[in-house]
């Protein structure tokens, strides 16, 4: 059991790019944190720098108040978990497991008590004889857990261990996993690109981006004030539908203080954001809400939800703050239930003020109202 | 070949094999259906009549004594070489895959013994071991070493060892590194998180993970040295002192030059002939073997 | 390798090169020695540094001859294992590329055996059935001529099973296509496989060249006209001679000479060698 932390910590290939610029990061003992991003993010670079794979170019990680950087992985008392699980193909399921107790000098009968045990929680107790070519990927990925989970090591390091899995599977071991992670209350550090794997296993969410840090924090915060519109756009799917504002539109939507001149959102502001589950669909208004009229284009039925998909007009009912004419685009909205608007009707979509984000221009800063 | 896309086609496919199978029967079969032939007759001193005498050849090959020490010798020549080549090959190819720069210069020097003709191979040494001339022979002198490959036999047995040993590097070289770098880097990166320390991984995992290899390239280099020897032996040693050098097919070579116990000659041939297809048998089984993942 | 050790990579590069140096050791001395005097060699006393006779030895011992170990220019010798070991590559590639052909793409009566056919030939070596096919080319008097050194020896089962291999390979959608196109079988060879199987005939010339070239007892054995050896038999014959000294720097020269084209092909073509190597013994 250990906390993670890192400080200001930096990659730099030979040839010069720059994989990881600068990151800061604090996990909590005990904590289940998840770095999710794009292919090429960095997030399996930066996994792969706190197992030791990887040289730090800058800046220090620190294992349990121990900084790490120049200490060989066997020596960091972490396991790892790999996305093609990385199995010793010869060995049988139980001499994988006990393999790295074994290379710890642990006595006989107390690798038999761990590797059981582990065997037991993780339900492969009759595969312990089998070779790894002889298991389903299921089978395999809980042997690469039982691994990780017999050296009861300070941090668990999961790089996407579920990719490799069918859909189905993929949700199922995801409850497993944490379960299992909640029960031995181990630190664990998670990579995947999945964002919703990453909204349900997270308590601590680390939103990355080409080598940066986008957002850190608890994945209800980050879905509901996300600070970039990246964050924005990136979490949630549908993904929220964001606009881009002109400044006399801006102007009517949100008025300011002529105190200060135009309201910091007037001199801030360029892209607006709402969130497909935000809208309702009525023909009334909201007052200091926003109204879209929109021509439906297609309809995706999923069953306990409708996606609406539409499309702006050029001229825009006012509301009470008159919102003036926001540039054509289109915009996702959800409705629950299997009752929709058929397609080519003309309908509006209203949300109310508290569920609209304000994001400055360049998507960058997230401007709160 | 069960789900093929195939021409029709009455004459043609006949054609098409008819060059190989021709060559293949009467420069491959024939000859060795004589030898199988010959080894049951026994012709008379002069030639005129010959006599069917069942394995009466061959019985009497096993209770030759130079027989028998050609079997030693081949047996210790292989052992030698294989144990010496496949080491050395291991070695340099577990070093160049590991991430420096420059291994493909490395690799460009170390696979030219393998375009070098054995017999061409044996001259170089020959050069460097000729008693009185030879660089490492005068050094051997100096240091009170008696190096005579000519009267010593164990001497001559090191020596063709060496040059077979350096022929066969290049080959044992680049099947070790193709090996190497089949295996996952995931699955060593997990045995090093798992604590195990480079000689560690190396027995228990990389190791285990090239015998596929590993057995296909002892078989390749005993076969080297079965068959493929003979023109190291030849400009080498001989097949001396006193037979110390004789493999099987040098055996084979030599009695046949002198010409006088042709039934005894195809007997061996024979002999070799099944071994052949011992050791091909035994290649396709372990080469069919795949690797686990 | 997974440790990041700053001293690390000495390792690797010392024991590479402790390799390179046992591997190159005896060719730079061979190299050396083809450029010294005799006298010089014969003493033990040549240095480890070029000399001077480089040019007068190798002029003689390719096109004139010495007359006293090397009765015939080695240069004569070199062409003659040119056209062997060219004889052999393309021979053996020609017929087995054609053999594997009729296999995969027809079906006909005893198809099959003539594959064992074929393959079976694997197991007979040229080493274990010297005597009779001796006796056979002596037969058909082709003893001391170009044929009987190529001959017997390019029935190949080992370049019939990687065509044979690659071959399974080709989609049999192209075959379809192909014919729908009108091609018959032989267009379709030449149009279509042909093309497709440049980089594995390339890779096996590579391999079959190097072992046409460095044929050692079948060109021993048949050929016993001086103008008819190839340069590998040659060399025995100049360190042969027991009572005279052996001219070591011509002998060294021939060995250098010996070498060359293989090593050069070799590593020239290191690519398509390797791929040649590692395809053959699949």
């Amino acid at each position: 059991m250990a906390s993670v932390t890192l400080r200001n910590v930096s990659k730099t290939y030979p040839g010069g790019f720059e994989a990881i610029k600068g990151i800061g990061l604090e996990v909590a003992d005990g904590q289940f944190c998840v770095l999710v991003g794009p292919s090429g993010c960095g997030k399996s670079t930066l996994l792969r720098m706190v197992a030791g794979l990887e040289t730090v170019s800058g800046g220090d990680i620190d294992i349990g108040g121990r900084i790490v950087n120049a200490i060989e992985p066997a020596e960091r008392d972490i396991a790892m978990v790999f996305q093609n699980y990385a199995l010793y193909p010869h060995m049988s399921v139980y001499n994988n497991m006990a393999y790295g107790l074994r290379n710890r000098g642990m006595p006989k009968p107390e690798i038999d008590t761990r590797v059981q045990e582990a065997a037991r929680i993780l339900e492969i107790g009759p595969m312990l004889d089998r070779k790894p070519g002889q298991l389903s990927g299921g089978q395999r990925q809980r042997v690469a857990m039982g691994r990780a989970i017999v050296r009861q090591p300070k941090v668990f390091l999961f790089d996407e261990p579920l990719s490799n899995l069918d859909a189905k599977l993929r949700i199922a071991m995801r409850v497993e996993i944490r379960k299992l992670q909640r029960r031995l209350k181990t630190t664990s550090i998670y990579v995947t690109h999945d964002q919703l794997e990453a909204m349900t296993l997270a308590d601590i969410l680390v939103v990355m981006n080409s080598g940066r840090v986008e957002q850190i924090g608890n994945p209800l915060d980050i879905y509901q004030k996300p600070a970039t519109t990246f964050v924005a756009s990136f979490i949630g799917a549908p993904p929220m539908n964001l606009m881009p504002l002109r400044a006399d539109e801006i102007r009517s939507q949100f008025p300011g203080d002529s105190r200060a001149g135009d309201s910091r959102a007037t001199r801030e502001a360029g892209i607006l954001g709402i969130r497909p589950e935000d809208f309702l669909i009525s023909s009334d208004a909201i007052a200091g809400g926003i109204a879209l009229d929109l021509t439906v284009e297609a309809i995706e039925r999923v069953g306990a939800e409708t996606f609406i998909y539409g499309t702006r007009q050029h001229e825009v009912q006012g509301v009470a703050a008159n919102p003036g004419e926001l540039p054509p685009g289109e915009v996702i909205v959800r409705i629950p239930g299997a009752i929709a608007p058929a397609i080519g009707e003309r309908i509006r979509a209203i949300a109310p003020r508290d569920k609209l984000h304000l994001f400055s221009a360049d998507g960058r800063k997230r401007i709160d109202l | 070949m069960e789900n093929r896309a195939i021409f029709s086609g009455k004459l043609l496919p006949y054609l098409l094999i008819l060059p190989q199978l021709a060559i293949s029967l009467i420069f491959f079969y024939w000859p060795a259906v004589q030898a199988l032939q010959q080894s049951f007759l026994v012709q008379d001193a002069f030639g005129l009549s010959t006599e069917f005498v069942w394995f009466e050849n061959y019985v009497n090959l096993l209770q030759t004594p130079e027989y028998y020490q050609a079997i030693g010798v081949t047996f210790v020549f292989s052992a030698l070489v294989a144990f010496f080549s496949l080491t050395l090959g291991l070695l340099l190819a577990v070093m160049a895959n590991r991430n420096i720069r420059g291994v493909q210069i490395y690799r460009t020097f170390l696979i030219v013994p393998y375009a070098v003709a054995p017999a061409v191979a044996s001259v170089l040494f020959i050069f460097m071991f000729q008693p009185g001339l030879g660089m490492i022979a005068r050094a051997m002198q100096r240091n009170g070493i008696d190096w005579n490959p000519v009267l010593n036999g164990t001497h001559a047995m090191i020596l063709v060892v060496i040059v077979a040993v350096w022929n066969q590097i290049s080959y044992n070289f680049l099947f070790f590194l193709a090996g190497l770098q089949a295996i996952p880097k995931s699955v060593i990166e997990a045995a090093a998180i798992d604590g195990a320390k480079p000689m560690r991984r190396f027995w228990t995992i990389v190791f285990p993970l090239l015998s596929p290899t590993t057995f296909f390239l002892i078989i390749v280099n005993i076969t080297y040295v079965f068959f493929n020897t003979l023109g190291i032996i030849d400009t080498a040693t001989g097949g001396g002192p006193n037979g110390a050098t004789q493999t099987l097919v040098y055996k084979v070579f030599q009695d046949g030059k002198v010409g006088s116990d042709l039934g005894g000659s195809a007997a061996q041939s024979v002999i070799l002939m099944v071994i052949v297809v011992g050791l091909t048998a035994f290649q396709f089984r372990y080469v069919e073997k795949k690797v686990h993942y | 390798m997974v440790e990041h050790r700053r001293f690390g990579n000495l390792l690797p590069h010392l024991v590479l090169l402790a390799g390179v140096a046992i591997v190159a050791f005896p060719v730079y001395l061979a190299i050396i020695a083809s450029t010294h005097d005799n006298s010089v060699i014969a003493n033990g006393q040549m240095p480890l540094i070029p000399g001077s006779h480089a040019i007068e030895t190798y002029w003689n011992t390719i096109v004139s001859g010495t007359g006293k170990t090397t009765r015939e220019p080695v240069g004569g010798m070199m062409l003659n294992s040119l056209i062997m070991a060219l004889g052999i590559a393309a021979g053996k590639i020609a017929i087995s590329i054609i053999s594997a052909y009729a296999i995969v793409f027809f079906s006909f009566p005893f198809r099959m055996t003539a594959f064992w056919t074929i393959f079976i030939t694997l197991m007979l070596p040229v080493e274990v059935r010297i005597f009779p096919t001796y006796k056979i080319t002596s037969d058909l008097h082709m003893l001391d001529s170009y044929a009987g050194l190529i001959l017997p020896l390019i029935a190949s089962a080992t370049a019939t099973l990687l065509f044979r291999q690659f071959f399974m390979t080709v989609p049999k959608e192209l075959v379809e296509a192909s014919k729908i196109d009108g091609a018959g079988p032989i267009r379709f060879f030449w149009d279509t496989l042909l093309p497709l199987s440049v980089t594995n005939i390339a890779a096996l010339f590579v391999i079959l060249f190097i072992y046409g070239w460095n044929q050692y007892l079948w060109p021993l054995l048949i050929t016993t006209r001086d103008d008819m050896q190839t340069i590998v038999i040659g060399i025995k014959k100049i360190i042969d001679v027991h009572d005279a000294l052996t001219e070591w720097q011509v002998a060294m020269a021939t060995a250098v000479l010996a070498m060359l084209p293989p090593v050069a092909v070799v590593v020239l073509m290191q690519r398509l060698f390797v791929k040649g190597l590692i395809e053959t013994e699949k």
